[in-house]
Parts: structure tokens; sequence; C-alpha cells
């Protein structure tokens, strides 16, 4: 029962760090169209951004994660600018070579400037050690992790169905070309969309660094998993990738409790079923 | 020109080619042989992605299959005869290649790219897990070929194996320049550019596609075997996510839809990588970033599309 509830526990916590990444992928890749690899490279800089911030500079967890934000959209914006709209709409080979590049630019430099090692966040007095919760103890920092995803998942509900930003952005992905006929600024929008989603990928890498720890391979490591998740969940479905990282985080938390001589097995077995039955994800809808 | 005599002067070239590096390398001959065979892996790659319209990012998975084959083969059953293992590598190639292309053509776009990564992960996975017959993340080793037709030893300097991989190459070469031209090349080519339009046309998209799998997977299972033949030793990474996105890198980088293409990015690419990376692995990594960006950017054709671009304009600044 203890094992159970530890598994259940961790893979709250990992599917929500996975759900706050991936789903500004799954916005790019909905919206825009875009199999953006580079997105766990994004992750990564927030989480070096946030390290920098709280150990280097002795600023305070919570300025570290919006320092992290804020520095990784700052980034990300000229990016955009000159190297992501040359592919809206490309071939996905293209993209995927595109955005495979940029990844490996991010790890080289990083670990170029940054060196090869493992780098910690340090985390706030309030966000260490077990909480009790009456029936078990759990580690403060999933309990955040939780809380964080639980608010994401909300505010980008509320943005995308209630606010006159969130009308744009559908608009602009059922018809890009009505829609600014109609007088929406799709550019303008591909851009917002483009900063919210690296701004949330730089959060779910300072509030998963505990659990995806942040070296320069981050990038790479992780990139397949959040793809997976977004291709599950079905692009540009908030509820799908919830549903889908929520799954695939238990997925794998289990088989590391259970079977961790398998490693991954299970993991892309269960991947290759869902996909294979569902071609355009759990909650995706098809063209 | 007809098309023979010109199918003659590329094999030629070809060989001219090889015979230079020899002499002019022979102490490399263990880094040309694996450009082979990575070529073969960029081939087969080629023949899906570039001729079929296949995306994926999970290719080493055939590649993988050939070579733990023909390990397999020598290292636990005896089987030492190098072409009887290159045979056993071709065909476990071609079975896994059409098993694969089962599950990965179910997908489009994304999910087609997603899967592919799924099945060479899976595969990865695997095989570390099989350690009793793969030896898994040591590596399996024991594969000691037999002289190549009873007389050609393998030789410390990899001359037997080099030459073996060149005159292998240069087979394929022919046979898939027959196959990308025949009725059957023409009709992957159609359901690259629009499947619902040949479909409709009444030709059968789905079944063809697994065909061509089957051929590239003997392709690249001939690069499998070929590579543990020339190393003795079948790792883990002949069947990694990294790999085959690397294959997809070197396809690319040498230009989508030719065999030439594949080949020359193939030999550029694993040369370079040799050097640079002996220097320090993560200069590597960003000038290949670097690479590929340049390359979306600025010669989307690859260098073979650059190069045509560039004799079309010297032929018309002559005329």
């Amino acid at each position: 029962m203890q094992t159970v509830l530890s598994i259940a526990a961790d893979s709250l916590a990992y599917g929500m760090v996975l759900f706050i990444i991936s789903i500004g992928l799954s916005v790019t890749m909905g919206l825009m169209k875009v199999v953006n690899l580079a997105h766990g490279a994004f992750a990564m800089i927030g989480g070096y951004i946030a390290c920098y911030a709280t150990q280097q500079l002795g600023l305070p967890f919570g300025v570290g994660i919006v320092a992290a934000v804020v520095g990784t959209v700052l980034i990300g914006i000229p990016l955009e600018r000159f190297l992501y709209r040359r592919i809206y709409g490309a071939p996905e080979l293209t993209q995927v070579l595109m955005t495979i590049g940029i990844t490996f630019i991010i790890i080289g430099i990083a670990n170029f400037a940054l060196g090869p090692t493992l780098k910690t966040i340090p985390l706030p007095s309030q966000l260490q050690g077990p909480v009790d919760l009456g029936f078990r103890s759990i580690a403060a920092h999933k309990l955040f992790a939780v809380a964080v995803g639980l608010v994401v998942a909300a505010a980008l509900w509320f943005i995308v169905e209630r606010t006159p930003f969130g009308v744009r952005l559908r608009a602009s992905v059922d018809d890009a070309a009505m829609a600014g006929a109609l007088g929406v600024r799709t550019k303008m929008v591909y851009a917002v969309s483009f900063a919210l989603a690296i701004g949330l990928a730089a959060l779910g890498g300072v509030v998963g660094a505990q659990l995806l720890p942040i070296e320069p391979y981050y990038a790479l490591h992780y990139m397949v998993t959040f793809l997976v998740v977004v291709s599950v969940g079905g692009a540009g479905s908030i509820t799908g990738a919830l549903i889908a990282a929520l799954l695939l985080g238990a997925v794998q938390t289990t088989g590391r409790y259970i079977m961790p001589e398998y490693g991954e097995f299970f993991f892309y077995l269960a991947v290759i079923e869902v996909v294979a039955v569902f071609p355009h994800g759990l909650m995706g809808r098809s063209k | 020109m007809s098309r023979p005599i010109r199918d003659l002067i590329a094999v030629l070239v070809l060989a001219a080619v090889a015979v230079v590096l020899f002499f002019l390398f022979p102490t490399n001959l263990a880094l040309l042989t694996r450009i082979v065979a990575v070529m073969l892996l960029v081939l087969s790659l080629d023949l899906v992605t570039g001729f079929a319209g296949v995306a994926t990012l999970g290719h080493a998975a055939l590649f993988g299959a050939g070579a733990y084959a023909a390990g397999i083969a020598a290292a636990k059953f005896g089987i030492t005869d190098p072409l009887l293992m290159l045979a056993i590598g071709a065909v476990a190639g071609s079975v896994a290649g059409a098993l694969s292309s089962l599950v990965i053509l179910r997908g489009h776009g994304l999910s087609q790219l997603v899967l592919s990564i799924a099945v060479v992960q899976l595969a990865h996975e695997a095989a570390n897990k099989l350690s009793a017959w793969t030896g898994g993340s040591d590596g399996l080793s024991g594969i000691a070929p037999s002289a190549l037709l009873g007389m050609f030893r393998f030789d410390l300097f990899g001359r037997t194996a080099f030459i073996m991989a060149v005159v292998m190459l240069l087979l394929v070469f022919v046979i898939l320049r027959v196959v990308v031209r025949s009725p059957f090349g023409m009709l992957c080519r159609g359901i690259k550019q629009d499947p619902t339009r040949v479909r409709a046309m009444g030709a059968p998209v789905y079944s063809t596609l697994v065909k061509m799998y089957a051929i590239a997977g003997a392709v690249a299972g001939l690069g499998g075997a070929l590579s543990a033949i020339a190393t003795k030793v079948v790792g883990l990474d002949s069947l990694s996510f990294n790999l085959s996105a690397e294959a997809l890198v070197m396809l690319v980088l040498g230009g989508t839809g030719k065999l030439f293409g594949a080949m020359l990015g193939a030999l550029v690419f694993v040369w370079f990588e040799d050097r640079i990376s002996a220097i320090n692995p993560f200069h590597w990594l960003t000038v290949v970033g670097v690479l590929l960006v340049a390359v979306v950017l600025f010669a989307p054709n690859g260098l073979t599309g650059a190069a045509e671009a560039i004799w079309k304009r010297l032929r018309r600044a002559r005329s």
C-alpha cells in the first residue's frame, strides 16, 4: 500500500511537470504547426537562468522563476523572428532539421559556457522537507509542482476560452488566412503564442528541476518525452496534454519502481499502442 | 548519353574515388569502411524519406537489426562466413523494415515521427534487456568472421573489409538505380507528392510503402552487417535515436531524393565528425547545429542541389 501511494504521488508530480513543459509545445504544434524539437532546450535555458539567479546572484527562488521565464522569452523572441518564422508551413522534415539544429547549437553553447556538470536550483525553506497530508507525507516541492501545473492548466483554459486574445488565437488556428482577412494580426498572435509557449517551458524547467535535472544534454534527453506527450494528447488540446502527461508519467514512474531493469520498454510500448490506435492523439482533431 | 552508359560512368567514378581514397589514406581504412556502412544506412533512409516521403527519426532500428542479426549469427551460432553474415543482415533488416513500417505508416506528420522514434527506442530497450543474446550495454563481442570466399582474411589494416564494402556499395548502388527508375519507384515518388491522388488512380499506397520499407530495410541491414563484420563488435549505439537523427542530417546535407546525395552526405558528415570530435565533441555538436540551420535556410536541396544549381548557372553563362 505504501509503495502504491509513493508511486501515485511521484507519478502525479512527474506528470504535472511533463504537462507544464509539454503544453507549450502543444500550443506551438497545434497553432503554428511547427514540430519544435528545440522546446526542451528552452526549458533547459530556463533552468540555467534560475540556477544562475539563485546561486550566483543570491536572489530568492520566486524571483529566480520570474527571471527564468522572462529571460527565456527574451532569448526566444529573436529566434522566432529570424528562424522560426521561416519554417511556418514548411514540410515536417524541414522543421525537424531546423529545430534539431537549434537544439544542437544550444547544447554546444551551454556546455561550452557552463560546463557539463549537473546544476541545482536551491529550494526555499518552505519547499524543503515533507508535508504531512494526514494519511501520508509527501515532498513539498512535488506538491508545489502539482499546484503550479493546475494553475497553468486553469490559466491557459481561461486565456484560450474567455479572453479576446483567445478568440483571435482560435480563429488563427482554424483558418489563418481568413482570420487575417478579418483584421486579426496573425503574425502578432503567432509571436505572442510562441513567447507564451517557451515561457511555460522555462517555468516547467525550473519547477521540475528536482525531477529532470538540468545539464547540457537535457534538451536531447527529454525532447522525445515531450514530443510523445503532445502526440499522445493531441496537438493543441489542453485536456489532451494533461491526460497524456499524467498517463505517461504514471507509466514511466511505475515502470521505474516495479521493473527498473526493463528501462523505458513499457513506456514506448504504450506510446506505440496509443498512437497507432489514435493517430491524432487522444483529444486531437482530425484534419 | 543513354542510361546504361551514364550508369557505367557513375559506377566508374565511384570506384575511382574509392581507389584514390584507398591509396591516399591507407591508415584510415577502418574509418572509410565505417563511412560505407553509414552510406548504406543513409541510402536506405533516402529510399523511404527522399523517394517515398515517409518522415522517420527511427531508421537506425533497421541498421541495428542487421548488425545484431549478423553478429548473433557469428557469435552464438558459429556462422562466420562473411557473405552469409551479410545475407543474414539484409534479411533481418528487411523483416524489421516491413514489420516496423506496419506501425510507422499508421501515423502522419507528427504522429509518424513519434511512432518512428518509439520503434527505435523500443528496439534499443529490448536489445539492452536481452543481454544474454546481445551483450547488453557492453556490446556484442566474439564476432570472428572467417576469410572472404575462403581466400582473403580480414587483416589488421582493414584492407579486405574496405574492398568488400566498396564492391557491395557499388552493387547496391546499381540495384537501387534500377529500383528508383522502375514503375515501382515512380509510384513511390507519386505517393510522396500526393498520396490521395495515387489512391484515386487505383494504386495501393500502404502496401507499396511497406514494400519500399522492406527494400530499404535490406539495404540498411546490409550496412549493419558490414559494420559488424568490419569492427567485430555490435554496440547499442547502432540501435539508437542519435544514429537515426544523424542519418537524417547526413541525408539532408547531401540532398534528399538523390542516391549520390545520400552517399556524399554520409562521406562529408562522418569524415568531419571524426576530425572535429577528436578535438571536442561539443564543438562538433555546435558545428552540426549551425550546419543544419544553414542548410535549411540557404541550401534546401543539400550539397548536391547546390552543386547542380552552380553547374546550371555556369552552363547558362557560357552559352
